[in-house]
């Protein structure tokens, strides 16, 4: 069993908790992700590593209320043990030998963006972020990113803090400036990643994406998580569990990633609306 | 007792397709104390038993079915056992028509001895009536570790476990049993014999480990250098092979690795699963293998209205077994045969964007075959017929056209030898790879094949094991 030894609540849907998996911890790099299931007749489901403690022997993930299991998940408090929990999986970003990165986040996507960025910062890189929510309230990890960052955008949709509009602002007008990077990193929605893999196309500057399709077993079995990539005019499939999570930018068809995401919309909203009901019920 | 000359097997009593067609409880329900008698009376037990040799673990056949005429069925079970550690598994999976079956004396003049469902019924009725704790052998201080709780993992921690070994497996998932709990369906195989079986496993002594991919959470190098003084790799078949035709990415189409692990390992057969599947409407399972005809059943199971597998050669080619075929046209199954797909379609609505249904599949397009030249394995080579294109409607596409192994443990040891398709090669005799004290086995190394040959390479692995360890130590 995996014990969760913290919990924190970033903002009113977004939960940090840190796990007890110590062989998990030992491995875990910046870019991979793990599997847990909550209980017996759980579901699987792949949340990327947000930071680990190999001495404490833990890993912690940062996930979003959005559907039953994530419901589930956030209901278990301190002390509460997870099922299972597998990894780690996929491959680690890759951030050798990088001097000058732009790492773009947005909404949770921040969490999985700010491991890079702390490594990118360790390494002695230079690191411009840029994070984008849709208001206020929505904001995590502002401080932790200020302190790894030596340039720092802060932008909300509605501009209630930070500046207003989205992540592809700050970018567009740093390329404008003739700004250049080694690499650009962008996590979070598949909408937002997109555009910032047109925006930085015209520069010709690497473009890092880090994909999270749904996914059954995570270790290279199923295939639910295959990727349309075109390269070199030719289009090709890959797995994200095992090939990635992270991919060029130019090579991914988003498109096809985005209906693909919303496959089980109906099916997972009636399991999110259930589950609303049976915690409802044992409330009352 | 007089041999029973009858020169047909002891029918198999199964349920009405009309019924089964639509729930998940096991198709063909066993033989009777009686039938088993009488279908063991029509063994001659000939002299020099062609059906051993037929037998990828060499189990004592017509030991254990003289035993079965005198009514031990608990005799016959332990001269199973002492061979074969997955048995309740085996005599419902195995394809014995072309193993021990084949070689049946009896088999050439009418029907062969029903040795599978002789060897189902001993495990069921030892799995019924047994009460006798298992006793643990005499730890011989030596550690092995398995990668892989699948048929051959099983088999080979089974057989080291019993000669004292302290065996760990190590098992990717969060339950163990591999193909028997994410492949193989409930209607086929039920859970709750794989669980017996791996229960039984862990009274030997055997230590499972879950959610440990090796790989990534451990490496084959990492165990060596922890203790363990050999590990067999017996990490299965790997990622699902695709077409490669336009359409493959569309909303409904499916791996049969997907397809059937969210129904069984996931549970989405059960009434209250919450595992999302695509139910009901029309489905089309390419492929003809056993995989195929899991895939087909257990979508018609789900709700399917029309089920069709469409394969690019004969009824004669099809790779399945042919109880399954039979039992896949009894519960309703469409044959498409000699068609090749050759675009998955998907709907579009250009008007609205939005339009839920955008992306989600609406036919496959086929094109229709012939058989011409054999190619060097024999087979008739499928040849298309120009201008022969046709739609099969349909709302799920499942692609049950094999895989491919597993990148995972070979890019993570070094000196791990993998041949052009990227199994891992292994010395045939042994089961030893290029590395030190690593052994291979089952669909890791031969690519996707059956149980019973998987639990034969666990088989030989065990053996090889033993031997190299005791070599390495001077001890005999």
């Amino acid at each position: 069993m995996y014990r969760i030894v913290k919990k924190e609540t970033l903002n009113p849907t977004v939960v940090r908790i840190e796990v007890e998996a110590p062989l998990v911890a030992a491995k875990a790099q910046p870019g991979q992700f793990i599997i847990l299931r909550v209980d017996e007749d759980g579901e699987r489901i792949p949340l990327t590593v947000a930071g680990y403690d190999r001495e404490k022997g833990t890993v912690t993930v940062i996930f979003q209320i959005v559907g039953a299991t994530t419901l589930q998940l956030g209901q278990l408090e301190e002390g509460a043990c997870l099922c299972d929990f597998a990894g780690p999986l996929g491959t680690a970003t890759q951030l050798d030998g990088l001097k000058e990165v732009c790492v773009v986040g947005g909404g949770v996507g921040c969490a999985i963006a700010l491991p890079i960025a702390k490594q990118l910062h360790e390494n002695g890189c230079r690191v411009t972020s840029i994070i984008g929510f849709r208001n206020k309230d929505l904001v995590i990890l502002e401080e932790e990113f200020k302190a790894c960052s030596d340039d720092f955008y802060l932008m909300t949709d509605d501009g209630s803090v930070g500046e207003q509009g989205n992540v592809c602002a700050p970018l567009n007008r740093l390329f404008a400036d003739g700004k250049r990077f080694d690499r650009v990193i962008t996590i979070g929605p598949l909408i937002m990643m997109k555009f910032v893999t047109e925006a930085t196309r015209a520069t010709g500057i690497p473009c890092t994406v880090s994909m999270n399709p749904i996914m059954i077993d995570g270790t290279g079995m199923c295939g639910g998580c295959r990727l349309t990539l075109t390269r070199n005019g030719e289009k090709i499939t890959r797995f994200a569990c095992v090939d990635g999570p992270d991919f060029d930018g130019y090579e991914v068809d988003f498109d096809e990633a985005m209906r693909r995401g919303g496959m089980y919309r109906e099916f997972e909203r009636h399991a999110y609306e259930r589950t609303c009901r049976l915690l409802n019920k044992e409330e009352a | 007792m007089a041999a029973n000359m009858d020169p047909c097997k002891n029918p198999m009593p199964t349920r009405d397709a009309r019924v089964r067609a639509h729930d998940f409880s096991e198709v063909t329900t066993g033989y009777s104390e009686q039938a088993a008698l009488n279908e063991a009376l029509r063994c001659l037990n000939c002299k020099n038993h062609p059906c051993v040799t037929g037998c990828p673990v060499n189990i004592r056949i017509p030991e254990f079915i003289e035993q079965v005429k005198k009514g031990d069925f608990e005799a016959a079970y332990k001269i199973i056992h002492e061979t074969s550690s997955l048995p309740a598994v085996c005599g419902r999976v195995c394809p014995q028509e072309t193993q021990c079956e084949q070689h049946c004396v009896r088999g050439i003049k009418g029907e062969p001895v029903g040795i599978g469902r002789l060897e189902r019924f001993v495990a069921d009725w030892h799995n019924e009536h047994n009460t006798e704790p298992v006793e643990r052998p005499v730890p011989n201080g030596h550690r092995v570790a398995v990668v892989g709780s699948g048929p051959s993992g099983l088999t080979c921690a089974g057989d080291l476990a019993k000669k004292g070994y302290a065996v760990t497996v190590f098992e990717a998932l969060h339950t163990a049993g591999g193909v028997l709990v994410y492949g193989i369906p409930e209607f086929r195989l039920p859970k709750s014999i794989v669980k017996q079986e791996v229960e039984h496993l862990k009274a030997l002594g055997v230590d499972l480990q879950t959610n440990v991919i090796i790989g990534r959470t451990l490496t084959v190098d990492e165990l060596l250098s922890e203790g363990y003084e050999a590990v067999y790799i017996a990490s299965g078949a790997g990622l699902p092979n695709f077409m490669n035709i336009p359409g493959e990415s569309l909303m409904g189409v499916y791996s049969a690795n997907e397809f059937l692990t969210r129904s069984n390992l996931m549970k989405a057969y059960r009434q209250d699963s919450t595992t999302p599947v695509m139910k009901g409407g029309r489905v089309a399972v390419v492929g003809g293998g056993n995989v195929a005809m899991d895939a087909a059943r257990t979508a018609l199971r789900l709700g399917a209205q029309e089920v069709t597998i469409v394969y690019r050669r004969s009824l004669e080619e099809l790779p399945a077994r042919k109880e399954e075929v039979e039992h896949a046209k009894e519960e309703g199954v469409i044959f498409r045969l000699l068609s090749n797909p050759t675009e998955i379609l998907g709907y579009e609505n250009k008007e609205d964007k939005r339009d839920p249904r955008n992306g989600r599949v609406v036919g496959m397009k086929c094109v229709c075959m012939e058989l011409g030249e054999p190619d060097e394995r024999g087979r008739r080579r499928p040849v298309e017929i120009p201008d022969s294109e046709f739609v099969l409607p349909t709302d799920t596409v499942i692609m049950a056209i094999g895989t491919s192994p597993n990148p995972l443990i070979k890019t993570t040891t070094p000196g791990l030898e993998v041949n052009r398709r990227g199994g891992i090669v292994i010395t045939p005799e042994t089961g030893a790879t290029s590395v030190e004290g690593v052994f291979a086995g089952g669909d890791a190394v031969t690519g996707a094949a059956t149980v019973i040959s998987a639990m034969g390479a666990g088989k030989l692995a065990a053996a090889s094991i033993d031997r190299y360890i005791n070599g390495q130590t001077g001890a005999e």
